[in-house]
């Protein structure tokens, strides 16, 4: 189980770098504690604009503590210029190595890096701000996808799971994940199924009919699959209305997702005009 | 390396010394099969025998109901699947979202269409916060159609229990099978099935103190049966394979320690599970028990804390030797809490910090009274370094 370098366990288990600095000149979090694990870190600079000193807080297993504690070491001593050349490999490195799994720990590092040097040039912080969220899950975009794809030469959607998360929840985004990976190497995205030829006029009951088969058909298997699922509950001319049960009833981001995914199967094999309302009742977060 | 304190019995158990000697004869002189003819193998039979006897007295059963199996996982598999191809006109299958992943998976399996296989109809039963489930929900989704009901007797990540008898009951009224695992329960509190309606159960060698490879299906008589694992004559023709005789021996002698020891889970292991439990809730702010405060296995308790990281806490742990697990996502081979943590909507600030503690006969006050002294300070420092959790935690010291 603790596939851990020493070097690892040493940063985790006897960290020098963590606390809080007064007036940080950079401050930036990464991650939330809905994900599992989150990054503040805090930069102090001296007048050369050198790092004089860098400090953090995290959230997050012993790689996640481990890597955090790392970046200050590289960090340190360096100009913003210099810094915002280190990378996850960098952080990885320097411990001498981690678990492919847990790969996303050094990424979310160098995420929390970037976005405090952005910041503090008071520029978008592209890697989260721009593009496109793609997994909605863990809140990454496909900015960041296409370039650990890239540095990284991955190839599977497992591989990206491993150093973003993306794709690691509910698993609505893999083909997606997929499509990034092929554009990013060139290939030509596999095909999506093509709609059916939408119908001119559909009864009432043959709407009912065939949204009742799309719902049981495409989307409830997927659904299922992840330990959650949608039951149709009523429809009302074009308002479809359902509730997620399960794990979907639990994910806060089903309003947003799981919602829009099903509108948008739903708009694609019945009726482009189709609206999703959402009638279960969410389990509330303390 | 510091001396290990096991507090890991719901993953597996260590061996009881009284099960090795038991079983060592048959990985020695003893290793004829006992389906042979001649006396050398057909000795061993007899110990077959016995070792069934002794299972089938832990549980207040048949000899004749109980057969062996390579662990809980296939007498999950083979009790699921025997239900379902005993009864082709039934298509519906009810069970509960907290289950092990050798009932949940299986039955997600069967419940998503595909190539080649049966479709069935899935029912996943609902938790409330502290992991109970509603008796009313289960009647509900009792239909006609229902070939089987799979409800674990108790929880392996809270210990929570499920009213076995009601669901058996309820299940015998409306004429459907009722399958058990029970692979948690065996051994830790009194089972008599002569007088619980449960047609069948699942348990586990390694989770009572004898090796991993070994776990029993009880099958109530009179319940038609298609073997899992189709080839020889062996189990009464109900699991092909010859028999691991070393392994069931062990599983027979250490039904019968358990059945011994029954008291002991009840009173010692009850009073040093109770003592590690308030001693944890007592000194740590932002500490929440998980699950149900009293309907629950003896040895089991499993605590959230508040704004730290589960595989943190193990990993701290185990610098002094103490074991436990956890469900955070960290630990659970997933980027998510486990199932159960979000079956039971425990919120996110605690679910990734969520420790299962599970004691056994073996432990003691001074192992329990480390953890209660090394623990304290391994949250503390873990909320230190964490960003969140601070302000509020603050106020509660």
């Amino acid at each position: 189980m603790w596939d851990y370098t020493e070097k690892v366990k040493e940063h985790f288990l006897h960290p020098r770098n963590t606390g809080e600095i007064p007036q940080p000149d950079l401050d930036a979090t990464v991650g939330n504690i809905t994900c599992g694990d989150a990054l503040r870190l805090m930069v102090k600079l001296d007048k050369a604009g050198r790092i004089a000193d860098a400090k953090f807080q995290t959230f997050g297993c012993a790689s996640a503590i481990a890597s955090s504690d790392a970046l200050i070491e590289l960090i340190k001593g360096k100009t913003l210029a210099e810094a915002e050349r280190i990378t996850n490999d960098d952080i990885a490195a320097y411990l001498g190595g981690l678990p492919e799994a847990k790969m996303h720990c050094s990424v979310m590092g160098m995420e929390a890096l970037q976005k405090a040097i952005a910041q503090y040039r008071k520029q978008p912080f592209e890697l989260e701000e721009e593009g496109r969220v793609v997994c909605r899950c863990f809140g990454v975009t496909d900015r960041l996808i296409e370039k650990v794809v890239r540095e990284h030469n991955l190839h599977t959607v497992e591989e990206v799971t491993h150093y973003t998360k993306a794709g690691g929840g509910c698993g609505g985004c893999h083909r997606e994940i997929e499509a990034l990976i092929a554009k990013v190497h060139g290939q030509p995205p596999a095909k999506a199924a093509k709609p059916p030829a939408r119908q001119a006029a559909m009864t009432n009951l043959q709407r009912i009919n065939r949204i009742q088969e799309v719902i049981e058909n495409e989307i409830r298997p997927l659904l299922q699959a992840d330990g959650g699922d949608v039951d149709l509950v009523d429809v009302d001319g074009k308002n479809v209305q359902v509730a997620f049960r399960g794990h979907c009833a639990w994910c806060p981001v089903s309003d947003v997702t799981l919602k829009g995914a099903v509108q948008a199967k739903l708009r694609e094999l019945v009726d482009g005009d189709i609206v999703v309302e959402d009638v279960g009742e969410h389990l509330t977060q303390a | 390396m510091p001396k290990v304190i096991y507090l890991d019995n719901n993953a597996t158990t260590a061996v009881a010394p009284e099960v090795r000697e038991a079983m060592t004869p048959f990985l020695d002189t003893l290793y004829g099969n006992p389906s042979s003819i001649h006396t050398f193998g057909g000795q061993v039979a007899r110990h077959v025998d016995d070792a069934r006897a002794q299972v089938a007295e832990l549980l207040g059963a048949d000899p004749s109901e109980i057969l062996f199996t390579s662990c809980g996982t296939e007498s999950d598999n083979a009790a699921i699947r025997s239900a379902l191809a005993t009864q082709p006109d039934r298509h519906h299958i009810i069970t509960s979202r907290v289950e092990h992943p050798a009932v949940l998976n299986l039955v997600r399996l069967l419940g998503t269409p595909g190539p080649g296989r049966t479709h069935y109809r899935v029912t996943e039963l609902g938790v409330d916060a502290q992991g109970m489930m509603d008796l009313a929900d289960l009647e509900k989704a009792l239909d006609d159609d229902t070939a089987l009901v799979s409800i674990m007797w108790a929880n392996n990540e809270t210990g929570v229990l499920f009213p076995v008898e009601e669901i058996g009951a309820l299940c015998r009224r409306r004429g459907v099978l009722f399958h058990t695992d029970a692979v948690q329960a065996v051994g830790k509190l009194p089972i008599d099935l002569s007088k619980t309606p449960v047609d069948m159960l699942s348990l586990s060698g390694h989770k009572l103190h004898a090796p991993k490879g070994v776990g029993a299906l009880y099958v109530r008589r009179g319940t038609r049966f298609s073997p899992f694992i189709v080839g020889g004559h062996q189990e009464h023709n109900r699991r092909g394979g010859t028999e691991s005789v070393p392994l069931i021996v062990a599983l027979g002698k250490a039904a019968e320690l358990a059945k011994k020891n029954m008291r002991l889970e009840q009173t010692r292991v009850r009073a040093l599970r109770d003592r590690l439990e308030r001693g944890i809730l007592a000194s740590t702010p932002g500490a929440i028990l998980n699950g149900h405060p009293t309907e629950r296995l003896p040895n089991t308790t499993n605590i959230s804390f508040e704004f730290v990281e589960g595989e943190a806490i193990l990993l701290m742990l185990d610098q002094h030797g103490i074991c436990a697990s956890s469900g955070s996502a960290c630990t659970s081979g997933s980027l998510e809490p486990s199932h159960v943590m979000r079956a039971m909507g425990v919120p996110f600030t605690a679910a990734h910090g969520s420790i299962r503690f599970s004691l056994s006969v073996y432990n003691t006050e001074d192992e329990i009274d480390k953890v209660l002294e090394v623990l304290p300070p391994i949250i503390r420092r873990l909320r230190e370094i964490s960003p969140f959790g601070r302000d509020k935690l603050a106020a509660t010291k």
